[in-house]
Parts: C-alpha cells; structure tokens; sequence
C-alpha cells in the first residue's frame, strides 16, 4: 500500500466535500499516514494463499424473497427533511455534477 | 452555439466509427433491490420508499433473491459466464439523486461477463456485438430542476427530489469497443438496443418500455483514421431513450466528432445531452475529479455465490431467444425473407402465429394480418393486436369464404360488422342478409346477359385470352350486387364458352 501524503489528504477532502485547513491538512495526512502503515502490517501477515476479504463472517447469499414491505407516507418521509415541496424533497439545484 | 458538423458520408469517408453502449434496465421485481418497498411506476413522490430507499442512519440493506435470478437470466441470454462469486461495491458521489451519497453497484465483480449478442441489421446481415459485462445496482431517485428555462438543470433555482425510483433494481449492460461497423453504426446501434429491449422483455424480467424509462441507452462515440488501430477520444452520450434517438444521437455525434478531428482540434472526452427536439447533443459536463468514484467493497452485503447448479437451474428457464424464434417461424410459414420482415415491422407476428394456432393456414393468417387487420389498425392509430379481431375470428370468416358461404368482399364487410362490435361473424351474416348467391341458375342468366353485352370479350375468352374473363365476371358481380363467388361464376363462363379453364 502506498504512504498517503497532503496532495492525497487534499484530494479526497475535495471529493468528499470536507473543508480543511492548511494545518488541519497536515495534521490529518501524518495521522492517516500512521493508519496506513499499521494496515499495512496485515498484509505482511496474511500470504498469498488468504484471499482478500469484505466481510469478517464468511457468508454468502443473505437474500430476502420478492415480496413487498412497509412503505413511509409522504408526510413520514418528508418529516426529517430540511425543506420540502409538494411532496418531493426541495434541495439547492446543483450544476454539473451526477 | 451549435456545432459544426461534417456530412455523414463526408465524415465515414474519411474516418472509421467505433461505438460503445451502456445498457440500463429496469428490472420489474414486486420489491426493491435492496429494500422491501414496492418497485411501482408513476405513483405519487415519496410514497413507494422506507429507510432504507432514503438512508437513514443504521438501516442494513438485503439482497432481493429475485433481482438476482433476474440478472443471472440476462447474463445467460446474452451469451455471458456468470461468476461464481461477486460482490456489490459503493460508488461514493454527492448528488441529491441518493440519499445514501454512494450508490450501490458492482465495480470489478460483475455478476456476468464476456458475452455477445448477434445483431441482425435490416438486410439480414449478422453482426456480433462483444458484451463486456452485465452488472447489477440500484436506480437513483428522479430530480425535477424548478426555475430557469424549463426543465433544464441550467439556471434552475432548485430541484425537486422524488425516490420512489430510488433502490429499483437496474442490470447495466456494457459492450466491449465495437468496430467495423462503418457506415451502418447508426443502423447497428438502433438494432442493438432494439435487441436488448426484446431480450429482457421476452425472459419477461424487465417491462422493457423505453418511453417509462425501464430501457435506457448511454452511447459512446469515437472516430479514428481508416487504417488506424488505436481509438480516438470518445463522447458519451446520456439518456438516449427511444430507439430512433439512439440513431440519430450516434449518426450526429459521428458528424461531430468529424467536424471537430477535420478542424484540427482535439476531441474533448465528456458527456454530451441528447436533445430529440433538434435532434443534436450538447456539452455536459468534461470527465474530472468528480469521476473518482472511491469504489469499495459494500461492508453491509454479504458475497453473492451462483452455484452451477443454481445457474443451470435457471438456463432451463429461458424461453426461446427471439431472434431463433423468429428463424423458426419464418421456416415454419414458408413465408419470403420480405414476407416474413414486412410481418415482423408491422407488428403481427405473434398474432400470425395465435392464428395459426387456432386452424389457419400461415398463407391466410398473413393474408387477414397484413392485408385487412393492419390498415385498419393504422387508420384506428392503435397496435394491429388491440384491434380486437380474435384469432377465432379469422378462423371462422375464412371458413365462410372457403365454403362458398360468403366471398371476400363480404368477409371484409363482416370484419367491419365484428370491430363495429354487431356480434360474431355468423350472427353478422344473417343479420346483413350476406349470402353468396350457389345457385347456379341466376347466375348463369346473369353470364348469358354479360356475354350478350360484350360478344367482343367472349370471342377473346374463346379464342384463348383467359385474362379477359375479369370484364364478364366484374359484370356478373355488378349484376348480383357483389353476392356472387366470383370463383364459381368463373367456372360457368369457362362451361359457358366451352373452354378449359
């Protein structure tokens, strides 16, 4: 795995639409830097015959039938929401993006 | 500012298409991918949603068993391997189209795989389209831009967000580079997305209806020199959602794309708008940061394993691939390659075939289909199929004629009886007074009086010019008001004359 250095810290805060500081940039890409190495342990204690894992418990196929559930009204849906319209959620229009 | 473009056959003399599509379908599962909401069209905003549509904080989703089966059916279709294992992944964006601020998808394990799906262009020629993958993930909500220019997300002052289409379980289709398609990309690009529509809504996982959304077309265009291996940069065009659309979108941006590499300029890569109302494509927005997608495996799913045995249980399944139906219909008809297209584009071929079924010939079920039922259609502006004729119908009316009872012209006049809804086909003879006049006696006064009047044409039928009956049997039929077959009343003028017919 490669060190994270500011330039990376800098990127992902970009992408991630969190705002950071010059110091807080620095701070943050020595302690992400620390949190990369210490993963970085695992993978010289795993070889190459344990496989890359998602999940800690070994399942597969967890599925529900097709069958249909609860639903919210518009009213419970919209109750937590910041500003809403005739039903919908009302969000500042966004350009160029999605 | 509109874009220059170059002539079509300008640009295809000098540079060589290459094509890409993505694929989206809408799977039509009773539930959500993820959740237990109903997955329902056109209900009001914000009803057909829970939790886990709208990301609360410390909801888990859970795989619907069905979506699954669905999506290992159209890998299957599509000629693909289907993973033995695979997993969902998290495509993190920030767009108010979900609220969990990552769609859930698949990245580097798709469920399906390295397929193809042989495309049949319009002349018959077979074209193979390489599939990349098949991969399965959720809709995303639906953004309504308020303000502005209507509908359009420039100058709009805010978005109106509706999520009952959000966690609808989509299969997403992508095809390797396509080449050599030459001038009949736009062609092949219309027959492809034709191909997938009809694959998905005959294994009957998809309602398949692009005008609802549940079929939807990104397409990606390049141009390089002929003789050129590498590709050129490409432009990816967004929501082309009608079959004709998507025609028109790539022979556009081929003229585009050529206008542009002729002017000396780079291509620049980016999404452009499919605008149907001047049938051009706009600039969205160029690839950039935005695009680092931080894919990561979805901790709250578990892998998905398809067993050999799950898979094969399901390819028992499949019903007959279209485009080998269709060989097997054409074959068992008997019907010309034309015949058979002119069936096909009109539309009737399954009712062709509910015909035959039900004791026509394929030569009078064509016959009824092609020749009476889809003008009438096209006049009512509805399908041939929602026209209301049953298959019995024909069965029967046919029947009449083949026993002398009525002629055509009747039967037609009956055909009209039956979609005015004035009962069956027997009721509307009787009630019509509709009988082909079998007795030989006026008829044959009706002959006598026709050769009489034209002794001219009688020397011709005499002298061996059979074609110059029509003139005696028209009379005939005049005579009779159109009551008479005209088959028999052709035999009694041969007698008549005393010639073999």
């Amino acid at each position: 795995m490669a060190a994270i250095n500011r330039d990376d810290v800098a990127h992902l805060a970009h992408l991630a639409h969190i705002e950071m500081s010059a110091e807080e940039l620095d701070r943050m890409a020595g302690e992400l830097a620390v949190i990369v190495d210490s993963v970085k342990s695992v993978s010289e204690a795993a070889g190459d015959d344990v496989p890359a894992t998602s999940h800690p418990i070994p399942l597969t196929n967890v599925f529900r039938e097709d069958v249909v559930g609860h639903t919210f009204t518009a009213e419970q849906a919209l109750s937590g929401a910041p500003d809403a319209y005739e039903g919908r959620f009302k969000v500042p229009a966004i350009l160029d993006e999605g | 500012m509109s874009d220059a473009t170059l002539s079509f056959e300008e640009a295809m003399e000098k540079y060589d298409p290459v094509l890409g599509f993505e694929v989206h379908v809408e799977l039509n599962t009773k539930s959500k991918m993820f959740s237990s909401a109903p997955n329902i069209f056109g209900d009001e905003p914000n009803t057909n949603v829970n939790e886990v549509d709208l990301g609360m904080p410390g909801v888990l989703p859970v795989v619907n068993k069905t979506a699954i089966e669905s999506s290992i059916k159209i890998g299957l279709a599509l000629n693909c391997k289907i993973a033995e294992t695979c997993r969902f992944a998290r495509k993190n964006y920030f767009y108010p189209d979900t609220p969990k601020n990552f769609q859930t998808s698949q990245y580097d394990e798709p469920i399906a795989y390295d397929g193809y799906l042989d495309i049949e262009l319009s002349d018959g020629t077979i074209f193979r389209v390489e599939i990349e993958r098949a991969h399965m993930e959720e809709d995303a909500g639906k953004l309504t831009h308020m303000g502005g220019a209507t509908g359009r997300i420039q100058g709009a002052d805010y978005s109106l967000v509706d999520y009952n289409r959000s966690g609808v379980p989509l299969v997403e289709i992508v095809t390797k580079p396509i080449e050599g398609a030459g001038s009949r990309a736009p062609e092949l690009a219309k027959a492809y997305v034709a191909a997938v529509r009809e694959i998905v809504k005959n294994l009957g996982v998809s309602d398949a209806k692009m005008e609802r959304g549940n079929v939807r077309c990104d397409a990606n265009v390049s141009l390089r020199p002929h003789g050129r291996e590498r590709f050129g940069i490409r432009s990816e065009t967004k929501n082309v959602n009608s079959l004709r659309a998507v025609e028109h979108a790539v022979r556009y941006e081929i003229q585009r794309h050529a206008a542009v590499l002729d002017s000396g300029e780079p291509i620049v890569q980016e999404t452009r708008h499919w605008h149907e109302d001047t049938r051009t494509t706009t600039s969205g927005r160029p690839k950039s940061d935005a695009d680092d997608y931080r894919y990561f495996p979805e901790p709250d799913l578990v892998p998905i394993v398809a067993s050999r045995e799950w898979v094969e249980e399901l390819r028992a399944t499949l019903p007959e691939p279209p485009a080998a139906r269709r060989k097997r219909l054409q074959a068992d008809w008997g019907y010309s390659d034309l015949e058979f297209r002119d069936v096909v584009n009109a539309g009737v071929m399954d009712e062709i075939e509910e015909t035959i079924a039900a004791g026509a010939t394929a030569t009078v079920a064509r016959k009824w289909w092609m020749g009476e039922i889809v003008g009438r259609a096209k006049n009512a502006d509805v399908d041939p199929g929602q026209l209301g004729v049953a298959p019995a119908t024909i069965v029967e009316l046919n029947k009449m004629v083949e026993d002398g009872k009525i002629n055509n012209k009747m039967a037609t006049e009956v055909l009209d009886g039956v979609l005015a809804g004035e009962g069956t086909p027997a009721e509307i003879v009787a009630k019509r007074g509709l009988a082909v006049v079998s007795d030989d006696g006026p008829l044959l006064e009706a002959i006598d009086a026709a050769l009489a009047a034209q002794p001219g044409v009688a020397d011709k039928i005499r002298g061996g010019k059979l074609q110059a009956i029509g003139a005696i049997v028209g009379s005939v039929m005049k005579a009779t008001r159109g009551q008479a077959d005209a088959g028999r009343v052709k035999e009694l003028i041969l007698e008549r004359l005393g010639v073999e017919g």
